[in-house]
């Protein structure tokens, strides 16, 4: 498998929210990125993790199964799991997958941390 | 040719002072034609390898399939789904000669070929392309057929992806993919799913899990053959990724299309015995 063309910085904002910058290809091949990036943002402390798709860059069908296991991890640790700068594109992408049914989707990151309506 | 620079251009071009406009405006003022072709963000470049999106399934009828319980029904992922969760992976060795995307191109372009007998995936003729519904009939004993069907997802020269409907057998997707490792092409086919109602998670128990390898198993080995692997060999690994059930998903029994699909044969055999003989 190749080197996975992205990475991903985590900010914390506030004690139980953290924000996972993401840019460039979300594939399988950037499984291990994110998971360490989730271990950088999570422990019991963090409720809400937000994924920043606005570096977005490209996504296969396999981005999308790593998105799925790291929602299995979250829902394991009690954690809410949002996303925003989601281009129309993805966002279709997200609905077709109905993976949008459980990480809710912003137009901002203000909105997404409020976990405000979209 | 513009005198000055040497460069192509308006053999006359007028002064700001000549049409009227203060240095501000002449400085504020894009060209005409700016806007219109200011760089514009280029689409990314896996627009066309992801089915635009759907509400629900659309058929068109296919000779050889029963083509029942795929027509308005609902794409189900792993998020959709009732059973444990798990992550299938059926790898093969395709050798040093065969590239990534001669195993996708073959693979794509003769799919149902590969699959076991007794069973049948009627897709398009041009083979597997975003946006495409197969119509399945699926062998599952006693002379039933299981009738379902498969969306394709998402597709490219290295892989390609199918999404399963409401009543089929697992809420989830299978992803076919080759690559290189070392000097061999590696060829796979990978399931994250769930079953897709209680009576399914049952079913997977007994004996799903164990169909369900098998069926891979020999559709690898089949597209084995096909690219010229003298001996092909299946590695399976299974990996529970997510060990809860989702009890909340309970009703998606309703849609379950293999009890529909039996009633759906009693019904059709009622009707052939009815019928006045002579």
């Amino acid at each position: 498998m190749s080197a996975p063309a992205i990475t991903m910085d985590v900010r914390r904002v506030g004690e139980k929210t953290a924000v996972v910058d993401i840019k460039g290809e979300v594939t399988a091949a950037c499984e291990p990125v994110l998971m360490s990036a989730y271990e950088a943002a999570g422990g019991s402390a963090t409720s809400r993790l937000v994924l920043n798709f606005g570096g977005l860059e490209y996504m296969n069908s396999g981005g999308i199964g790593m998105l799925v296991t790291l929602l299995v991890r979250a829902n394991r640790q009690h954690q809410q799991l949002a996303a925003y700068g989601l281009s129309e594109h993805y966002r279709e992408i997200f609905e077709l997958t109905r993976l949008d049914e459980a990480i809710t989707i912003y137009d901002s990151e203000e909105s997404a941390l409020n976990g405000a309506v979209r | 040719m513009n005198e000055t620079t040497g460069t192509p251009g308006p053999d006359r071009v007028a002064s700001a002072e000549q049409i009227g406009l203060s240095a501000r405006e002449a400085a504020a003022i894009p060209p005409p034609d700016a806007a219109r072709l200011a760089p514009r963000a280029a689409p990314p470049r896996d627009v066309a390898s992801w089915a635009r999106k759907i509400d629900r399934l659309e058929v068109d009828p296919r000779e050889g399939v029963r083509g029942t319980n795929v027509a308005g029904r609902r794409l189900t992922g792993p998020v959709q789904g009732f059973g444990k969760m798990w992550q299938k992976t059926y790898r093969m060795n395709a050798g040093p000669d065969i590239t990534p995307e001669q195993a996708i191109a073959t693979w794509r372009e003769h799919f149902p070929e590969f699959w076991p007998k007794g069973n049948r995936f009627a897709g398009a003729l041009t083979g597997i392309n975003p946006g495409d519904v197969a119509l399945l009939d699926l062998a599952i004993g006693g002379g039933v057929k299981l009738s379902t069907g498969v969306f394709v997802l998402y597709a490219d020269a290295e892989s390609f992806t199918l999404m399963t409907p409401q009543g089929h057998m697992f809420a989830g997707w299978i992803t076919f993919s080759a690559e290189r490792s070392g000097d061999a092409t590696m060829v796979q086919a990978q399931v994250l799913m769930r079953a897709n109602d209680p009576l399914y998670e049952v079913s997977m128990v007994v004996a799903g899990h164990r169909k369900e390898d098998k069926f891979w198993t020999a559709t690898l080995t089949a597209l084995g053959q096909r690219l010229g692997v003298a001996d092909p060999a299946v590695e399976v690994r299974s990996t529970c990724v997510d060990s809860r059930r989702q009890w909340r998903h309970t009703s998606n029994i309703w849609h379950n299309s293999m009890v529909r699909s039996v009633l759906q044969t009693l019904t059709f055999r009622r009707g052939v015995n009815a019928q006045p003989s002579g």
